[in-house]
Parts: C-alpha cells; sequence; structure tokens
C-alpha cells in the first residue's frame, strides 16, 4: 500500500479534474481557420463560423473571467450589473431570512406534533398535503397577497424549509427512547425541563439532520424563485446572463451555487456533529 | 410487622385483538417492611415487570392500590428510585452531569456546587471516582450500571427499585455489584425491591423472596423467608447449610409446581399467601424430579437462571 486513503482518493480527484479540463479544453478550441471565405462575410460571422470557434467558453476563458468576478465581487454598475458578491449576498441573505423563520416555527410545532398524539393525528392531514406542493406553485399567490417580490421569494424559501424540519422534528421527539422518559418520570422532572433536558438533547441529531435537509432545498429553490421575481440574486444573475448569451456568466454562477450549497451543509453538518452523542 | 409496603388487591389487564382481555394478575397482596430487601423471582410474562412498573408509578393498576409508608401512590415520585435493566444514563450527559440531573430534580433549589458535590458523594459510594468526567459510552457495561446505582441512591428514596439490574452483566462483573449493593443496602437500611431471574442472586440479596406463577393469569403463589444469616458472604454461599434446601425449594417451584400451580385447587389465600421458611429435612435430592437433578447435578457456583 502507497500513502493513505486520503491521498491515494486526492490524486484520484486531481487526475479526474485535469482529464476533465484538458477534455473540455479539447472539445471547444478552434478548429483552424476556414479556407477561402469572402472576408466580408467572416467579419459578419465571427470567431465561430471562422475559427471553427465553438461558442461553448473553454476552461481558460471561463478561468480568466472568474478572476475578473473575483478580483471585483463588489461592483455596482446599475440594476443589471452588479458583482457576483452582490448577487450572493442577496440570495444568501434570503436564503436565511427564510430559513430562519422556518426554524423559529417548525421546531416548536415539531415539539408539539411530536409529545401530543393529539396534535400528531389532528395536523397530519395538513402536512401530508402542504409538503408534497412545489414551494414554486406558491409564488403567484405570495405575489398576490404579500405584493412584494422580495419579501415573496422568501415566504418562498419559508414554505419549502419548514417540511423537513417540522417532520423531523416531530419524529425525533415522538421517537425520544421510552427509558429516558422513564427516568424524567420517576425524578418527576416537569414537562418544561423534561423538554429542554432530555427530549432536546435526545432529539437533536433528528432535528439537525432535517435542518440540513432543509437548507440544501432552501438554496435549491432560491435560484428558481429568484428567476421568477428578478431583480437582485445569483438566480436573477444566471437568467440575466442567459438573456445576454454570456454562457461564461452561466458557468461561473454555477459554480458558485455550488460552492455556497457546499458551504451551507458543511456548517450544518459540523453543528450536527457536536449535538451527536456516541451510544 | 408494620407495613411499609402494601400492595392491595391490584390487576392488570390488556385488551385483546378480539375484544375481550388478558389478566396478567389479579387480586395480587403483596407487603414488605421497611428496611427490608424483597426479591421477586417468575418465569417471563407473569407480570413481574408490571408489578415494579405500578410501584414506580410508570404504570397504573387496573383495580386496587400499592400504599407506601401509609399513603395511597397517585403516579411516580421522588421517593421511590428505579434502576433500570439498560441504565438508562442519558449519553450526552457526564457520569456526574447523569447524578447530577437526579440530585437537582430532587433539589431544585439547590446551587451547582452543592449538587455536584452530593452527586459526587454518591459516585464515591459505588466506587467510581475518577470517571466523573467520562460519558457514558466511555464505560463499561458494569461501571454503566453501578452510575445507574448512584443516580438512584442520590436522591435518598425511601424504596429502591430494580428491575433485572445485573442481568445485562457478565458473571463477575455481576458478582461484584451484587456484593457493592448489598454492602450499601445493609449500611444505610435501604429499603428495595428487585426483580431477578437468577436464583443465586435472589437468595444472596433478598430477605424475602416472592414466588410468581406462571402468567397470564399469574399469582403470588409462596413467600420464601431466607434462612441464611444477614452476614453471608456470596462466596461462600453454596457452603452454607441451608443453601440447598432454599435453592432446591426455588429451583422446584420455578421449573414444575410455577407452571401447576392452581390457585383453586390448593385453597390459596391470595391475601394470606403462604410463607415457607427452608430448613434442614426440606426436600433432598432424593425427592427431586428428574428436570431438575440435571441442574443440580451442574457443579456449584453456576446458577441456575430461567428466562
Amino acid at each position: 500500500m502507497s500513502g493513505s486513503l486520503t491521498l491515494r482518493a486526492a490524486i484520484v480527484s486531481v487526475a479526474l479534474f485535469a482529464v476533465l479540463l484538458l477534455g473540455w479544453h479539447l472539445a471547444t478550441r478552434g478548429s483552424g481557420a476556414a479556407a477561402g471565405m469572402d472576408p466580408e462575410y467572416a467579419k459578419l460571422m465571427g470567431a465561430t463560423a471562422t475559427q471553427g470557434k465553438s461558442a461553448m467558453p473553454g476552461p481558460l476563458e471561463i478561468g480568466a473571467k472568474l478572476w475578473e468576478h473575483l478580483s471585483r465581487p463588489f461592483y455596482d454598475n446599475g440594476p443589471n450589473d452588479k458583482g457576483l458578491g452582490i448577487q450572493l449576498a442577496y440570495s444568501i441573505g434570503r436564503v436565511l431570512l427564510g430559513y430562519l423563520i422556518a426554524v423559529v416555527v417548525a421546531i416548536p410545532l415539531g415539539f408539539l406534533i411530536g409529545m401530543s398524539p393529539l396534535m400528531h393525528k389532528a395536523l397530519d392531514p395538513y402536512i401530508q398535503i402542504l409538503k408534497p406542493i412545489s414551494p414554486l406553485a406558491w409564488m403567484p399567490l405570495a405575489l398576490y397577497t404579500i405584493k412584494d417580490s422580495s419579501v415573496s421569494a422568501i415566504f418562498v424559501i419559508f414554505i419549502c424549509a419548514i417540511w423537513p424540519m417540522l417532520i423531523n422534528t416531530a419524529f425525533g421527539v415522538a421517537s425520544v427512547r421510552r427509558e429516558w422518559i422513564n427516568v424524567a418520570r420517576t425524578l418527576e422532572v416537569g414537562t418544561l425541563r423534561r423538554a429542554f433536558t432530555v427530549i432536546l438533547p435526545a432529539a437533536a441529531p433528528t432535528i439537525l439532520t432535517g435542518m440540513r435537509i432543509s437548507i440544501g432545498i432552501a438554496w435549491l429553490v432560491i435560484v428558481a424563485a429568484e428567476m421568477l421575481v428578478g431583480g437582485t440574486g445569483i438566480g436573477y444573475f444566471v437568467w440575466n446572463e442567459w438573456n445576454n448569451l454570456s454562457i461564461t456568466n452561466v458557468i461561473i454562477a454555477i459554480l458558485l451555487i455550488g460552492l455556497v450549497g457546499m458551504v451551507f451543509d458543511q456548517l450544518l453538518a459540523r453543528v450536527a456533529r457536536l449535538v451527536t452523542f456516541p451510544e | 410487622m408494620s407495613d411499609f409496603i402494601s400492595i392491595e388487591a391490584i390487576a392488570k389487564r390488556y385488551p385483546t385483538r378480539g375484544g375481550g382481555t388478558t389478566t396478567i394478575f389479579e387480586n395480587l397482596w403483596l407487603s414488605m417492611g421497611r428496611g427490608e430487601f424483597g426479591c421477586i423471582i417468575g418465569h417471563s410474562g407473569c407480570g413481574k415487570t408490571t408489578i415494579l412498573n405500578v410501584l414506580a408509578g410508570l404504570d397504573r393498576p387496573d383495580d386496587g392500590t400499592v400504599i407506601v409508608d401509609g399513603e395511597a401512590i397517585d403516579g411516580t415520585s421522588l421517593d421511590r428510585a428505579v434502576i433500570f435493566q439498560s441504565h438508562a444514563l442519558f449519553p450526552w450527559r457526564t457520569v456526574l452531569g447523569n447524578v447530577a440531573f437526579a440530585v437537582s430534580s430532587k433539589w431544585p433549589k439547590w446551587n451547582a456546587a452543592k449538587v455536584k458535590a452530593h452527586a459526587r458523594g454518591f459516585i464515591d459510594l459505588v466506587g467510581l471516582s475518577g470517571a466523573e468526567a467520562k460519558h457514558p459510552s466511555e464505560l463499561s457495561g458494569g461501571m454503566k450500571q453501578r452510575v445507574g446505582i448512584a443516580r438512584a441512591l442520590s436522591i435518598s428514596p425511601k424504596i429502591l427499585l430494580m428491575d433485572e439490574p445485573f442481568s445485562a452483566l457478565d458473571a463477575l462483573t455481576r458478582g461484584t455489584l451484587q456484593d457493592e449493593v448489598r454492602r450499601i443496602c445493609l449500611e444505610t437500611g435501604q429499603t428495595t425491591f428487585m426483580i431477578t431471574h437468577d436464583v443465586d442472586e435472589a437468595i444472596y440479596l433478598a430477605d424475602r423472596i416472592f414466588l410468581m406463577t406462571n402468567g397470564p393469569g399469574a399469582v403470588l403463589a409462596e413467600v420464601v423467608e431466607n434462612p441464611l444469616p444477614k452476614d453471608r458472604v456470596r462466596t461462600d454461599l453454596h457452603r452454607h447449610p441451608l443453601y440447598y434446601a432454599t435453592r432446591n425449594h426455588i429451583l422446584d417451584f420455578l421449573v414444575t409446581r410455577s407452571k401447576t400451580f392452581t390457585a383453586a385447587a390448593n385453597g390459596h389465600d391470595p391475601r394470606n399467601v403462604p410463607v415457607v421458611r427452608p430448613g434442614i429435612g426440606e426436600p433432598t435430592l432424593v425427592a427431586l424430579a428428574p428436570a431438575i437433578t440435571d441442574d443440580i447435578a451442574r457443579p456449584a457456583g453456576i446458577t441456575g437462571r430461567h428466562s
């Protein structure tokens, strides 16, 4: 065996990346000048026709453009020309706001559902019907009632983030081990203290799993929501650059969306590790 | 004898699928004195755990009442501590945290320092000094159960209830923990009620052993008074002249009489269960049924555990 597993995995990853870049570069490079073309016609048609150049940008162009964005992330030249940092900040802000409101609603409600079989039975039909609704289906209703596109986007994030947290919290609370509840009962621990010192720590890993699923969904949905409402945000940026036919910028936005989503997930994974207890 | 614990005519029934009811036991009477160590033995399904849960207040009888220290019990109480079979420690709390949780439940007004000092005292008592900061996942099965014992004792309960506390432990660990429990109970005069499958454990620990017939429809058939001296030692138990008489009597009950016992045929009065005190001249090997001879033929020290 040579090297640790981590090292060997890193080598494979880097090699795959290199192969991907190389393939990409070869596929998008020009196939040489077209011979015998009328110069007037060539001027009209641009590099795509004359050089056999693909309209799809290559890795070098993306790299150069990415560098350009990274060196000026926060410029603001009016409504349709803002730095990527500003656009991402808008999206992250909306996601966090909608998500936090969802946390505040879902966790106490999940506790109630998990602790009370009556509430579980009573609220279950609502959850079952509301859960499978695509969050974007709420958008017209939100726009009509809220009359503000930015707040509507936040509402859509809220409505999509709430279900995994609600269901996981209720499940985690309801399936706290009987023996731990019995310990609390024999020690005559009051309801509130029981909820915070027994049920919450016991259900915390399950709750965090729900929170992690929710942030992932919220970040998925914000891109689509911003495409619909427009104005600002990374989703709007993608759609705007598509209208500008700047595939380069679309690809860069895709990469950044993935990166931010990963950071969200890793942050919550770290929190989850803090509250997980070994048996 | 003044009854410190008095179980009076309790019954437990469960609805069956067909709409009828299964009676686990009914009209069950049992009493214990203060400072007494009582052990209940019977096969699985006879309702031993239900009786313990009723005593703990975790379960309610369908009929009858339980009176402890002159008062009918209503639900759980900090006067009655339970040691669970599966130790039931909170894995997210340390050893000290687990014991302190119980202490601060009993005395909510105490400050943190007082709670910790009190909890430490009981961690010392079960021989776990130095392990206060460990989490349950870092402890062996025996150590976990020690923490369970410390947690139960830390609230100074009037009654200690134990549901097969040592059944998940290996034989060596079980032995040492039995010694610890006996030492602590004798030192503090703790009233204790315990469920076990282990005949030797019952003979070593209990002052009185309650024999239950098989369920459903289980009855408390007999109370065996332990004839062994108070200063008995676990390792010398089998050398005592009355040890085999007691053990054989209990095994005989578990192997045959627990199945065949019918209350009606024996004129059994559930309020006045016969108290038996095995002595020399009681059932000897000659008189035993073949099924038991196998059991007895095994070397002394191997316990006859029935599950």
